[in-house]
């Protein structure tokens, strides 16, 4: 064997494995799946199936499906804004503010949540949301006579624990951003007399663009295709497109049309990494 | 003015810590309450962890999570690492397509991969003749190895880009057999990467439920899964049990790992 056969088995030896397992658990699916949402009938339907674009014409031609669409993308934009309002401050905090052992140890505990199980959190904000949980019993301690106030199966209650659980991203990802913004660069903007808000606006905003969007990237993504969290925290209230590709699988058994819903998530997926990923390019470069 | 700046900072960080850990504190509570109702005031009871240690669904759920999950760790991190260490070490065409190839199973919505897992491998047990395999534990592995794979790779391969090829060529050149260029200089640039990177993949099964949902055939199940189901039966505060004893066990293994990584990262350094 001459040396580039041997480097080229080398390499053949060394990426096939993987991408072979990747080739049968997640490319040749799609596919499938893509051929799937063509067909008119499902395959646990022991008859042959013939093309259609009936399923994609379902999601166009009826009413039902868009305001199932709006509120996936809703839930993303308002789950991605609060994380960023509540999640920008606490990583400027961190990363400019605080210094030493304190910061180690703030920013150990916010990312532990990150280690536990998603669904149990988004569990535990039953017993905190619902009438006579601690919301409630809170309010009525203070204000005694006060209404009920049951959270639970609502609108509110959804994004409350959707942006629980991806709140550490957002976190994470300004985090690195600002951390390596060199603070010689915030002294030079105030020294040339900028105000505190300027430099933060044409100095820090700008630097820190790149964590924003990917951490926005990181959160919309599974946010819009979430169906558990809907289903347990919002009941029936605020149905989304994801809970109802779920129920295509695995209620009514309609294949082809969750194939269809399936492939429609992922095209409004790929438009917002389309719409967000000019911003990456042109502030991250290659990182 | 400053003073009272640092206070307002510190209390937001307060205020931050508080909504991330209220309701993971609400559930522990209620784990040792009484009450099956989740009824106050609080009365301490160790009754829904003894509950737990007869609920033997529950508990079958568990150890095939454990399974998994440690198969997982095996397999994603093998094959991972020999990925990662084909993109650090050679430079061949294509690479940047198979490296642009790891995204869609990060960046695809978890529902839609599991959704055409499900599909696939229908078709794909059904040409086979044994239409009963297209879902199982062997399915769920499948799929849990396919979303760690990519983060095996990532994490490996951001380790190997931090020490360039030429150490490895200088023991050779020093006169280093390929073993021990492989066993004195290869293995400790790997290790720390390798072992992140299992911890990760461990992680990613143990927490999916996406996929395992979807693969998860009637009667078998993995501990998500399991736990899904039972809320949405009704809520019962074995629930709370066995999710107490996984936050409490994967918060107390990642402040051990917090810990020596600081050390391992220390010492690497000084070395």
């Amino acid at each position: 064997m001459t040396p580039t056969t041997r480097t080229r088995w080398a390499i053949l030896t060394l990426t096939g494995p993987a991408y072979l397992w990747l080739a049968c658990t997640i490319f040749l699916p799609l596919l499938a799946m893509l051929a799937l949402s063509f067909l008119d009938k499902s395959p646990l339907v022991p008859k042959p199936a013939s093309f259609t674009l009936d399923n994609y014409g379902a999601y166009f031609s009826k009413g039902f499906y868009w305001p199932l669409t709006l509120w996936s993308i809703q839930l993303g934009f308002w789950v991605t804004f609060f994380c960023l309002l509540i999640g920008y401050p606490a990583a400027y905090a961190l990363a400019k503010r605080i210094k030493g052992r304190w910061r180690e140890a703030i920013f150990l505990l916010i990312v532990l949540p990150f280690w536990s199980n998603a669904l149990v959190r988004i569990f535990s904000w039953t017993m905190v949301l619902r009438s006579n949980g601690i919301v409630d019993m809170s309010v009525q301690a203070m204000f005694p006579g006060a209404p009920s106030i049951d959270l639970l199966y609502s609108y509110p209650a959804v994004i409350i624990g959707l942006t629980h659980s991806y709140l550490p991203y957002m976190i994470l990802t300004c985090y690195i951003a600002l951390q390596a913004i060199d603070d010689s660069l915030m002294e030079a903007g105030r020294s040339l007399g900028a105000t505190a808000f300027t430099t933060f606006r044409r100095v820090v905003l700008p630097l820190s663009l790149p964590g924003i969007i990917s951490g926005a990237a990181l959160i919309f993504v599974p946010v819009i295709g979430s169906f558990m969290e809907p289903r347990i925290l919002g009941g029936t209230k605020g149905a989304t497109l994801g809970m109802n590709i779920e129920e295509q699988f695995t209620v009514t058994a309609n294949w082809p049309l969750g194939s269809a819903l399936s492939f429609i998530l992922l095209a409004i997926v790929l438009i917002i990494f389309g719409i967000l990923y000019p911003f990456l390019r042109k502030q991250g470069g290659e990182a | 003015m400053k003073r009272l700046l640092d206070g307002g900072i510190r209390f937001y960080l307060v205020l931050v810590l508080v909504f991330l850990y209220l309701p993971i504190l609400v559930m522990a509570l209620f784990a040792f309450n009484k009450s099956p109702l989740y009824a106050l005031p609080f009365e301490f009871d160790l009754v829904w962890f003894r509950a737990l240690a007869e609920n033997d669904k529950l508990l079958k759920a568990g150890l095939n999570s454990l399974l998994i999950a440690l198969a997982n760790t095996v397999i994603a991190t093998s094959f991972g690492t020999m990925a990662a260490v084909a993109f650090g070490r050679y430079a061949f065409r294509g690479k940047t397509l198979l490296q642009a190839l790891l995204f869609p199973p990060i960046a695809i919505p978890w529902l839609v991969i599991g959704t055409a897992m499900l599909v696939f491998f229908f078709w794909t047990a059904r040409a086979m003749g044994v239409p009963g395999m297209a879902r199982g534990l062997h399915a769920i592995l499948l799929g849990h190895v396919a979303l760690s794979l990519p983060y095996v790779i990532f994490v490996v391969g951001a380790r190997l880009n931090d020490y360039p090829k030429v150490l490895e060529e200088a023991a050779a050149t020093l006169g280093a057999t390929p073993w021990q260029v492989f066993r004195r200089v290869s293995v400790p640039i790997l290790a720390p990467g390798v072992v992140a990177a299992a911890l990760f993949a461990f992680a990613v099964s143990f927490d999916q439920f996406v996929i395992s949902y979807f693969l998860a055939p009637p009667g078998v199940t993995t501990l998500p899964v399991e736990i899904y189901t039972s809320i949405r039966k009704g809520f019962t505060p074995e629930i709370n049990a066995i999710s107490t004893i996984i936050i409490a066990v994967s918060m107390g293994l990642m402040l051990i790992v917090a810990r020596f990584y600081r050390f391992g990262g220390e010492r690497s350094g000084n070395e």
